[in-house]
Order: structure tokens, then sequence, then C-alpha cells
């Protein structure tokens, strides 16, 4: 075990999956020389050369589909997009092929590759590098998404996208990158896709997220513990497939349940989570699902940004409506 | 024709001085005023610039791109413009910026992370940066194809640089401009380095400029820390668009002295032999040199605009750190030209958030840092 934060976590699966599998290939803007411009794929290229992790061209479009064409012919693509906001032209290969080649193919190819990029807010960062765009693939059928919100998981969940036979968008908290350390397993390492995590057992309401907002719901878990509220806090971790056993052995207890998203609110995963607990454990519930989320703004630049993200206050708050419902 | 002359596929890049401001054919012989309003513009943008790096450095300002180097490709491009053509940005173009009006306090205040630095004053036409790379490129055509449709004698210069070269809006936008035959001006400010990525691992091109030969216009290589190149060829590619010409691609041979951004560092990936090779080519000890020999440079007068300079910097930086913090109305304000019921609704929420605020806490405070 050694202490390791987000980033060197995510470093640590990359160098332990290429040394494992020598399929696994890394690529996208920055990834070579720099390191990538958060060092998540640092000194890769002085161990495994130039042709396995490859400085592309400024062209995410281009070189997505570049890695899904390597993916169909047998090699394991890591593919980095340096911020959310540059996803966009990437979109189209990813939505068109990436997600569905399985399928339109009836099972003869597959692109089994893994998408990282970092997400969301709160790092004063320049407009279009804090957006937060997970519901856009969670709505695309045939991809799995995942998001890790500790250093551990981040290590293991990224093991496993890369092993995983189907294509995983691997979304990145960049506001938790630096933000905590852990000790995180060394060598060859894996956490289960499709599993949430249970981050804290508590009995009179659940709180389900992902990324930056596990820390804020674990804190608000904690400060409301001391006035005599029971707290559970899910990390959802894989976003799609859903994980609805754990959710809903959980709502089911405690029959409240808030689901916080940093993205903004219509259509969000948050709703979807609401509707799907809202269907099958009406009977059990206390209180109307309540969904705490960003606004339906541009992410802002970052005199507003604490504004525009679900905070401890607010998540306070939120319990509170569905305690006194 | 300069275009003509400097035909990409036979190779050569336009100069009109070199890197130590001599004469490398005849004098364009252009007025002493306009040489001196260029000095001016490349100095004012030199300084701000500095100025902005301090305060990012202080804590004062985000992340910031800075442009030192290209003060030459920028300032030479846009002088050569009229007040009532177009602007589209990248995001490494202070000296085009305030040159056409955008005033610096906008561009601190955008930097700054304000929204409010975006806000383009009336009657300059220039649209706010872009940042998502390229993206500019296919709307800059657009805009220009629109004032052909509608019969004005306007054009669009728009800005980009090397990396932008790769990404499917550049191929876009630039086959659209020829097919539609657009009046714009495609200015490359190829600065050799995308971030980390060196411009020969950008394309296999042996130019930038002969792309254009693809898509059917001219391109043309210009030293792009030479400004008075920079202004004939720019001029000469404006007038073309302007009378029905169509486009050109002007390709502005520089380099980036400094960082990408604040939040990179170049000593990663370049060598400090290349950038003294780059030093030596610096845009305003050449131009000085020549305006020297010219007569037109003097101590006194560069201590005048240096004076002059402080002077607009310090007082842009003051209003840029005065303007009333933003309120929560601000966050929800221009999303639609009338606000729905369901915006106004999650404006109250925030509202009452702020207002009946009970913790505040840690876990809420800034953590990571950028990158």
């Amino acid at each position: 075990m050694t202490q390791m934060n987000m980033v060197e976590a995510l470093n640590s699966a990359l160098h332990e999956e290429m040394a494992r599998d020598s399929a696994v290939v890394v690529l996208g803007e920055d990834v070579g020389v720099d390191g990538g411009v958060f060092r998540v794929t640092d000194r890769l290229i002085e161990r495994f050369g130039p042709d396995r992790v490859l400085d592309t061209p400024l062209s995410e479009s281009g070189f997505v589909g570049l890695a899904a064409g390597m993916a169909l012919y047998g090699l394991r693509p890591v593919v980095e997009l340096q911020f959310d906001g540059f996803v966009p032209p990437a979109f189209d290969q990813v939505f068109s092929h990436i997600s569905r080649m399985r399928n339109r193919s009836q099972g003869r190819y597959s692109m089994p590759l893994v998408i990282r990029f970092p997400y969301g807010g709160g790092v004063r960062a320049l407009e279009h590098h804090a957006e937060s765009i997970e519901t856009l693939f969670v709505h695309t059928p045939g991809l799995k998404v995942v998001v890790p919100a500790t250093p551990g998981d981040a290590k293991g969940l990224l093991s496993s996208a890369i092993r995983d036979p189907d294509p995983v968008i691997f979304i990145e908290p960049k506001r938790l990158y630096r933000a905590a350390k852990e000790e995180v397993p060394d060598g060859p390492y894996t956490e289960p896709l499709g599993k949430a995590r249970v981050a804290r057992q508590g009995d009179d309401v659940t709180l389900v997220g992902w990324g930056a907002m596990v820390p804020r719901m674990l804190r608000a878990a904690e400060l409301v513990a001391a006035k005599g509220t029971s707290v559970e806090v899910i990390d959802l971790r894989t976003l799609k497939p859903y994980d609805e056993a754990s959710v809903h052995a959980s709502v089911e207890r405690t029959g409240r349940a808030v689901v916080v998203q940093e993205a903004p609110r219509t259509l969000g995963l948050a709703s979807e989570l609401s509707a799907r607990i809202s269907e099958k454990l009406m009977a059990s519930l206390e209180a109307p699902v309540v969904r705490l989320t960003g606004f339906d703004v541009p992410f802002p630049y970052y005199k507003m940004e604490a504004w525009a993200m679900p905070d401890v206050d607010r998540i306070i708050k939120a319990m509170r409506t569905v305690l006194t419902w | 024709m300069i275009a003509d002359e400097y035909d990409p596929l036979k190779g050569g890049m336009f100069q009109v001085l070199d890197k130590d401001g001599n004469l490398v054919g005849d004098d364009p012989g252009l007025d002493v005023e306009l040489l001196k309003d260029m000095y001016w513009w490349m100095l004012y943008t030199r300084m701000a610039d500095e100025k902005a790096l301090k305060l990012q450095r202080q804590g004062r300002m985000g992340t910031y791109a800075p442009s030192r180097g290209q003060e030459a490709a920028q300032v030479g491009s846009a002088i050569a413009m009229r007040k009532e053509d177009w602007a589209f940005p990248a995001f490494r173009e202070l000296g085009m910026y305030m040159l056409r009006g955008m005033t610096l306090e906008h561009n601190l205040l955008y930097f700054m992370g304000d929204v409010r630095g975006n806000l383009v004053p009336e009657g300059v036409n220039n649209l706010p940066i872009y940042v998502p790379v390229g993206t500019q490129i296919p709307q800059a055509v657009g805009a220009a194809h629109a004032m052909r449709l509608l019969h004005r004698d306007t054009v669009v210069v728009t800005y980009f640089g090397d990396g932008a070269t790769s990404t499917g809006d550049f191929h876009e936008g630039l086959n659209l401009a020829g097919v539609l035959k657009a009046p714009v001006v495609l200015v490359c400010q190829n600065n050799q380095w995308a971030i980390s990525v060196p411009r020969a691992r950008q394309t296999a091109s042996r130019t930038i400029a002969q792309k254009a030969v693809a898509y059917g216009f001219p391109g043309v290589q210009v030293d792009g820390n030479d400004v008075l190149a920079m202004y004939l060829a720019t001029r000469e590619a404006i007038e073309r668009a302007r009378s029905g010409g169509g486009p050109t691609l002007i390709e502005a041979y520089t380099y980036r002295l400094l960082m990408h951004t604040t939040a990179d560092d170049p000593k990663r990936y370049r060598t400090e032999a290349e950038l003294q090779e780059w030093e030596a080519r610096d845009p305003l000890k050449r131009y000085r040199a020549y305006l020297e020999r010219r007569g037109i440079w003097t101590d006194g007068w560069q201590l005048e605009l240096e004076a002059r300079a402080t002077a607009m910097v310090n007082e842009a930086i003051a209003r840029a750190e005065s303007v009333a913090p933003p309120a929560p109305e601000d966050l929800f304000a221009h999303m639609y030209a009338e606000m729905p019921d369901e915006l106004r609704e999650q404006l109250e929420q925030l509202k009452r958030s702020l207002d009946g605020k009970e913790v505040e806490d840690d876990a809420d405070r800034i953590q990571g840092g950028f990158p």
C-alpha cells in the first residue's frame, strides 16, 4: 500500500495495466512528454515508448475515432480528453459508433476502449473547463460510465474499465485530483464496475451522489449526525449500469432519499434516479425523492462558481426537506 | 501581389524586416503615423501582458494565456482592418483585442473569472474569446458569407493557432470559405507549440499556409514577428476579400515566448536553446531598430509611451478590480431574451439558500487547483 492522491492512483493504474497487457495504449493531447496537463499519464512515455503513448494532434473527433479503430483491431486504447469542455467534438464518434458497434455488427465487432476526461467545477478554471456532462453518456445506450470519488476507487475502477470488454467513459472529478490521499494497493488492483459503495452507514435518510459531491455529502452527514440524524451516503461510482440493488436496499430501509448532482438540473442523472426509486419503492417512501442539483445555466466563470454547485449547506437543507415532509 | 510571389508550394516566407530590423527589400513607404501606432500597440500589449501575468502570480487573476512574442502578428494584422469589419478571436490575441476597442479592463475581468469581461462595447465588431479550439472558424466564415449575401463591403478576420489546424472545424471552415468565396481572412498564429506538442507533430505539411491550396484559395506564410510584413499581407488579403476575391489564409510564423497558460511549464517540453533563438527574433526589438534607423524612435518617445502604457494598465486593473461583485441574478441573466418561469424559480431557490445560509464548510473550499 502507498499513500496516493487521485492523480497518482490513476497514474498507477495506467502503469500497471500497460505493464500487464501490451495491447493497452494511451493517446491524447499532451499525454506523452508533458505527462498530461494534470500529470495523470506522467512517465508513461519514458517507460513504454512513443508507440504506446501517443501525443496526438489537436483533434478530439479524429483521435477518438482513431482509438475506435485501434480497439476494433484488438488494441486496448485509453484515450485522454483534456477537459470536459473539449469533449463535444468527439461525441459524434462515441454516439454514432463506439456505443453501438457491438450492436450494429451483431456481436462481430466491439470497441473496448476507455475515454477518460476530468470534469466539474470548483477549481477556478477558465470557461469550458468545468462542465459536468456525464448525463450525455449515461443517456447514450451501449456505454458504461464510471466516476470515482476516492484514490483507491480511481485506481481499481480504471483498471477494471481498461479490462472491460465494452467501451467505458471514465470521468474524473478534477476538484478531487489532489484533494486527499489514502492508502492504495500497489500492483494490479481492480474494483468491480456496476457496484455502488456505501461511503457511510445510516438509518434516517439516504444521500446518493458521485464524484466531487461525495466529500460534501459525507461532511453534511457528519454535521447532522451531531444533531442526531443518521445519514447513509452512497457513492454511486458506476453511473451506468445503475446499481439498483444497493441504492434501493438503502432507500427501502431509510424511506427517504436525496440525490445530489453537480450537473444542471433538467434531465440530469438525479432525475433518472428519482424516477427509478419512485417507481420501485413507492410503498417504502416517507417523502418524495429530492434532487439537489446545479442550475440550468452554463457552468459560470469562477467568481460565481460556488453558487452553481450544491454545497454542504444546501445538502443539509435538502435532507431536512425529506426528513420533515 | 504578395500571395502570388510567396506561393506556399514554392516556399519562402514574406518578410519586410529581418530579425535585426533591416529592410529585406524596398521600404514599403507607410505613413509615419501608422508606423508609430503599430509600435504603440505592440508596446502597450507587451506591457499589459507582463502585468496580467503578475496579477495571475499574485492570485489576483485566474489562469491566463500570455501573448509575449506574438505582438507583431496580432497588431500588424488587426491594424489593417476597418472598424466596421468583424474579428473572431481565439484566446491569445490581446493586441488585436485592445486595438479593436475591447479594452484591457474587459480582458482582465474575463481572466478574473467574470463573464462581464465578455461584454463587447457598442460599435465594436468583435466576438468574445473562443476557448474551444478552432470552433470560431466556421462561424467567421458564416458571418463573412452573410456580409456577401447582404451586399455589405465589410470583411471578417479570424484568429487561431497552429493546434487549431488539426481540428475538423478548421478544415470544414476553410472548405466552406473556398466554396462560398467568403470575404474572410484566416490568420493562423503559428507559434510552434500547442501546449507541449510541436508544430512538426501537429501536421506533416511543410507549412500551414499550403493548406489553403487544397481548399482553392491563396495562402501565404508571413514572418509573424515582422509587424510590417503582417500588415502588408493582411491589408492585401482584406482588399482581396472586400473586392470579391474570396478568402486568404495567412500563416503568421511566430513563437510563444512564455507558457501556453499560467497552468503549464514549458521547461518540461522545450529547450532553452530554442527559446534563446526566438528571443533574438523578438518582434518589438526588431521593429524598434527599424524605427530608430528611420529617426522615428527615440529614448524620449519610448519613455513617453511607457508612461502612458503604465498609466493605462494601472487604470484598467483598478477598474477591473473595483467592479461590483456579481449578484445571484447575474448567474441567470441573458439565458434567453425573456427568462422562463422555471429559471426564475431556480433563481429564487438560489437567493433563498444564500439568504438563509447556515453552514460555511471547509468541504466547500477550493481544492486541488488548476490544472
